[in-house]
């Protein structure tokens, strides 16, 4: 069943996001199709409908995989002028490369899958685009209905087992119901807080005939989609930020799915408040604006952790106190009023006590509090906020993110990635990453100019999520550039989908930060497990009969593979891989395993006892002036 | 902890009730019962539940359950303000010497006798899961082989009709 397309045809619809400038790109609601009075009251397969669906719901590029119980559907999908399929190699890498499209364009991702392995080897995918808020759409086939309960072969209850980490799913078992369903599910997929939906349709559905309707409307009764903010409350919390002396604003990936960059950057440069870029938010105000102190939380700046912990107002914005964020809860940010604002009412109070909370997608919320603290502003003045940065200023400089390199004289994997950074340009590039200390370093030393440029596991840390996301993102945005961080664990969990991109065309590129060892547990076991190094040896990189190599297993795959083994070739390197464009390029960047994460506040602790470097804790006597 | 009643008008759809019961188990709460039947209007169930948890929490939980897709409404009824009942059906051991005691006792509690054989007799009992309890603690000196319990439903005092609002919102 593969797919004799040469080369993905490019969709005709216009990207937003593309282009010389990255516009801002919310989680787009693809706008609702009417019924196609050609289309509706035709007789066709359940298949057909399906491909119909799709279309009708604005799809355009879907990655999947073929089996058993979805196998009617691929017929029909060969003839499709309108969906570019991709062929994955493990379904696994469709869901990631759905997230992938849809955290780069806006859009609703598509993965297809069949039943049984096919579904549950999307549960992963599913349950990182439910932690960080993706609209996703998963098309799964089930075995024929009455088979349903018998434990047929390739039978997997998929609704069952994902209706806690899906926004919705559903079962279909009449042909019939298939536009709808699936109508339903983008509807649901990019309304309101986005999230992922499957559709699980019987085999026997696909293949009997029924007549195609797609609804004229979406009827949805118990579906909240989102309140508009409450006046009242925005007014408080503008006459808050205007007389606060230690704000911060708490910038969550909210903002970034919902498009709302740009009311983001006009309420930082009128309120004047301290703004922290969350793991899941970097990108969505630019490094380089003076007021943005960069990613709080385990691994964030020393100047982010500390202007929460010290703040007397946070205003968080699609965020969501994530433990990550917050350490101890118990003594996060204890002098701090709280205006929380997101489109999800179940977020607001949910771990932190909140004394405004705000309701509405944070466009909305962006555009009523930006004239409302104007209206303070004339009625209070501008807030003195001078000693605030003093001391701001005072720990970003004291503080500021750095590495030192490691005694083993190895590359530092800090280097690598700033370099990336710094040879890339913010404006034409996406990055993605995986899971551990390449994704912290990644966070921490790209500077981000644009939303959507920071593609990442964010709440489940998905470990592999990056090749696969990149690929996603690169089919998605065919004119950007896309780097996938990755780390030699995370690499080995889903490289296979570099055939995908070899086959399909899509030519990422991988920078691999091969320390030889899975980097982040291996760093917790130097500080927590006296150096006791269970199980975190990986035998790829330096000294090591590196198994497998990356740049023999990257060309098996059709793909560049280069190696860069000192920090005085990472230049030339990247330059080398930048250079190739119509393959994909893997670059094993071979470092120091001895490197580690820094700022750090471990596990539990309050934030107050962050580490700046090991052993050293950064003083707060200027506190009482602040 | 205290206890808390509510009301979770659903559209009627498959696999709803697991979805809600599937939701509180997740987020760590502890269902005290449950019962599930549809009303007056065939597209809507409701279920009631009756869950130990902190004010707070439960506000969670309500927040979260408005978030399935299927949920039309959640109401929370106080005790004060609602009839809240469970249904009790006990199998007691009484032959004729036994049985006359423990017709006293059904009598005390209104409750009924609804099966008797030469050895048992299986009563029937509605009220509130005080009531219940009290009966069955004033029959424990008997032979009580076997009980069943309903979960709790419940409705509110007055003329309100929670599910006529939900109603509109499904047939609109």
């Amino acid at each position: 069943m593969a797919q004799v397309k040469a080369k993905p045809t490019p969709s005709t619809s216009p990207r937003p996001g593309s282009g010389a400038t990255a516009q801002a790109v919310g989680a787009m609601p693809t706008p609702y199709a009417q019924p196609d009075p050609a289309l509706n009251g035709v007789e066709m397969t359940g298949a057909a409908a399906i491909i119909r669906s799709l279309e009708m719901a604005g799809a355009t590029d879907v990655f999947g995989l073929p089996g058993g119980a979805i196998l009617p559907t691929y017929d029909p999908l060969m003839d499709s002028q309108r969906l570019n399929h991709i062929l994955v190699r493990h379904e696994q890498g469709a869901g990631h490369a759905a997230q992938g499209y849809a955290h780069a364009t806006g859009k609703v991702g598509v993965c297809i899958a069949t039943s049984g392995p096919g579904a549950t080897n999307l549960v992963t995918p599913i349950a990182d685009a439910n932690m960080d808020s993706i609209p996703m759409v998963a098309i799964t086939g089930q075995v024929g209905s009455a088979l349903i309960g018998t434990d047929a072969f390739q039978e997997a209850d998929i609704v069952g087992i994902t209706a806690p980490i899906t926004k919705h799913n559903v079962l279909v078992t009449d042909p019939a119901e298939i536009p709808r369903a699936i109508a339903e599910a983008f509807y649901i997929a990019s309304h309101g807080r986005p999230g992922p939906v499957l559709v699980d349709i019987a085999k026997s559905a696909q293949q009997a005939t029924t007549t195609f309707q797609w609804p004229g409307r979406i009827d949805l009764p118990g579906f909240n989609s989102g309140a508009k903010p409450h006046a009242k409350t925005v007014q408080e919390a503008a006459r808050l930020l205007a007389t606060a002396r230690r704000p911060v604003l708490y910038v969550g990936g909210g903002v970034i799915r919902s498009g709302a960059s740009a009311g983001l950057r006009k309420l930082t440069d009128l309120s004047g408040a301290a703004v922290v870029t969350t793991l899941m938010a970097r990108g969505a105000l630019p490094d380089s604006h003076p007021q943005n102190l960069g990613m709080p939380g385990m691994h964030g700046t020393v100047a982010a952790v500390a202007a929460l912990q010290k703040a007397d107002l946070i205003v968080a914005l699609g965020a969501r106190f994530d433990d990550r964020v917050t350490g101890k809860l118990s003594s996060f940010a204890p002098h701090a009023t709280i205006v929380h604002a997101d489109i999800d009412p179940a977020e607001i109070g949910k771990n932190r006590a909140v004394d405004v909370p705000i309701v509405g997608d944070l466009k909305d919320v962006f555009a009523e509090l930006v004239p409302a603290l104007t209206v303070e502003h004339e009625r209070h003045g501008k807030p003195d906020l001078e000693a605030w940065w003093q001391q701001l200023d005072d720990w970003r400089t004291t503080y500021a993110l750095g590495f030192q390199k490691t005694e083993d004289g190895l590359s530092s994997p800090q280097h690598v990635i700033q370099r990336l950074g710094e040879l890339n340009d913010p404006e034409q590039t996406i990055y993605t990453s995986g899971v551990g200390q390449h994704q912290m370093w990644a966070s921490q030393f790209i500077k981000y100019e644009h939303p959507n440029t920071w593609i990442n596991s964010g709440g489940l840390g998905t470990m592999g999520f990056s090749v696969p996301a990149a690929m996603g993102a690169q089919v998605g945005m065919r004119d950007k550039q896309v780097w996938a961080i990755d780390g030699d664990g995370c690499f080995q969990m889903t490289n296979q989908e570099l055939v995908t991109c070899a086959i399909n065309e899509i030519p990422i590129k991988v920078a691999v930060v091969n320390n030889s060892s899975l980097g982040m547990v291996r760093q917790w076991q130097t500080l927590f497990y006296e150096s006791r190094y269970s199980n975190t040896d990986l035998h790829t990189g330096h000294g090591t009969r590196r198994i497998p190599d990356f740049v023999k297993l990257a060309e098996a795959m059709g793909c560049v593979g280069l190696r860069c083994e000192s920090d005085a070739d990472v230049d030339a390197t990247i330059k080398r891989a930048n250079e190739i464009n119509d393959q994909p390029v893997v670059v094993d960047f071979t470092v120091s395993r001895d490197a580690m994460v820094w700022p750090m506040v471990a596990a539990g602790v309050s934030n107050d006892e962050i580490q700046y470097a090991r052993g050293v804790a950064p003083a707060w006597e200027r506190e009482e002036n602040a | 902890m205290t206890t808390h009643t509510l009301s979770v008008l659903v559209e009627n759809k498959p696999g709803v009730l697991a979805r809600v019961a599937g939701l509180f188990s997740r987020r760590a709460f502890n269902i005290h019962s449950l019962a599930v039947g549809q009303t007056e209007h065939p597209e809507i169930s409701r279920i009631t539940v009756v869950v130990d948890v902190d004010e707070l929490p439960l506000e969670q939980v309500t927040k979260q359950l408005n978030k399935l897709v299927h949920v039309l409404k959640i109401v929370e009824l106080e005790r004060d303000r609602s009839v809240q009942r469970d249904l009790l059906l006990i199998k007691v051991r009484a032959d004729a010497r036994q049985r006359a005691d423990v017709l006293q006792i059904v009598d005390l509690f209104r409750a009924h006798v609804v099966d008797v054989s030469t050895d048992s007799l299986v009563i029937e009992a509605v009220g509130t899961s005080e009531k219940l309890q009290a009966l069955l603690a004033a029959l424990a000196p008997h032979d009580v082989r076997e009980i069943v319990q309903s979960g709790t439903v419940a409705i509110g005092r007055g003329s309100r009709s929670i599910t006529e609002r939900a109603l509109e919102r499904v047939s609109a």
